[in-house]
């Protein structure tokens, strides 16, 4: 079965966040006044093989741990699901 | 006898020639370029990690180079007690690798910066400062937009407890301020050893700074110290 995960990697709320802080003002700039907080992470879509869904949990979680996140400084999500036409 | 350097070339590596040109033109030592899929680094002295952007610095600083064969010759050295230098793109890859606590995040400045900085040395008690006094201050340029240094607060305070702060970012004068901080790394630190105090990372690049003519020779404090320890060692 062909699965599509969608990794979310976010800098832990302890680490500060230029870029996050650097779009809050811009967007002040622009007039959105309510904008009280901004955090820039990453979006990461992959497409694998796995025989159930829990097995491809398990191993995108490990995929997370081991590259696509760091955790000295970042935490990770994934969203797991059937890629579409399987 | 001239040491023999191991300087480990990554795809994306940039400052490998200068870190040889360094060590062979300069002071007189042995230094190979090893590419990144060699496995073993039998024979060599000391682990050069230069600065660059290996793997053009995907996902995150030093993250995929972390995986390459030659990673695991490097942590035998150092566990085997030879010194391991990771120079900007080299101090992110180790400390991806674990080899020394802590991350290197985007300049506070958001700002690529490629300045001369100033150094305190905090600890001469190392293979890569014992030529130098702690206090000196050191002119030495970084060149890096990932380079603020970031750990817990707990592992900074053991960092500062242990004496493994080696360099702090200062002023001309010496003075550890925000104003002599180019990045804004956490309590000014520039470079760390690991508790064993053989392996060093630093982001700025005293491979730059070993000749009058490239505005420099206090670059030259550190290499000296690494062939110093080589023959208090032999």
């Amino acid at each position: 079965m062909r699965y599509v995960a969608e990794v979310r990697v976010m800098l832990r709320p302890v680490v500060n966040d230029p870029q996050g802080l650097t779009v809050r003002g811009a967007l002040h700039q622009l007039g959105f006044a309510e904008v009280a907080n901004v955090r820039v992470g990453k979006h990461i879509e992959i497409e694998l093989d796995a025989p159930d869904l829990a097995a491809a949990q398990r191993r995108v979680d490990e995929m997370s741990r081991k590259l696509l996140a760091n955790p000295v400084i970042e935490t990770f999500s994934v969203e797991l699901r059937e890629a579409p036409g399987t | 006898m001239p040491l023999r350097f191991a300087v480990v070339v990554f795809p994306g590596t940039w400052s490998d020639g200068d870190c040889q040109h360094a060590l062979q033109d300069i002071l007189g030592q042995r230094a190979d370029l090893v590419w990144h899929t060699t496995r073993s680094l039998a024979g060599y002295d000391v682990a050069v990690l230069p600065g660059g952007f290996s793997y053009g610095d995907y996902l995150r600083a030093g993250a995929v180079a972390r995986f390459s064969p030659v990673m695991e010759a490097v942590q035998r050295m150092a566990e085997a007690g030879n010194p391991v230098i990771g120079i900007c793109n080299g101090f992110q890859v180790l400390c991806e690798a674990g080899l020394l606590p802590g991350a290197l995040l985007r300049n506070d400045s958001l700002q690529f910066r490629c300045v001369p900085t100033y150094l305190r040395v905090e600890a001469a008690d190392t293979p890569f400062t014992r030529e130098c006094h702690e206090g000196d201050v050191l002119r030495i340029p970084i060149s890096h937009g990932e380079g603020r240094y970031f750990a817990e607060a707990d592992v900074l305070d053991r960092l500062e407890r242990e004496r493994r702060v080696a360099f702090r970012y200062c002023t001309p004068r010496g003075e550890v301020t925000p104003a002599g901080n180019p990045n804004g790394s956490l309590r000014n630190i520039a470079g760390i050893v690991n508790e064993r105090r053989n392996v060093l990372g630093m982001m700025p690049h005293p491979e730059r700074a070993v000749e009058a003519l490239l505005g420099g020779e206090d670059g030259l404090a550190i290499w000296r110290s690494l062939v110093a320890h080589a023959v208090a060692v032999a």
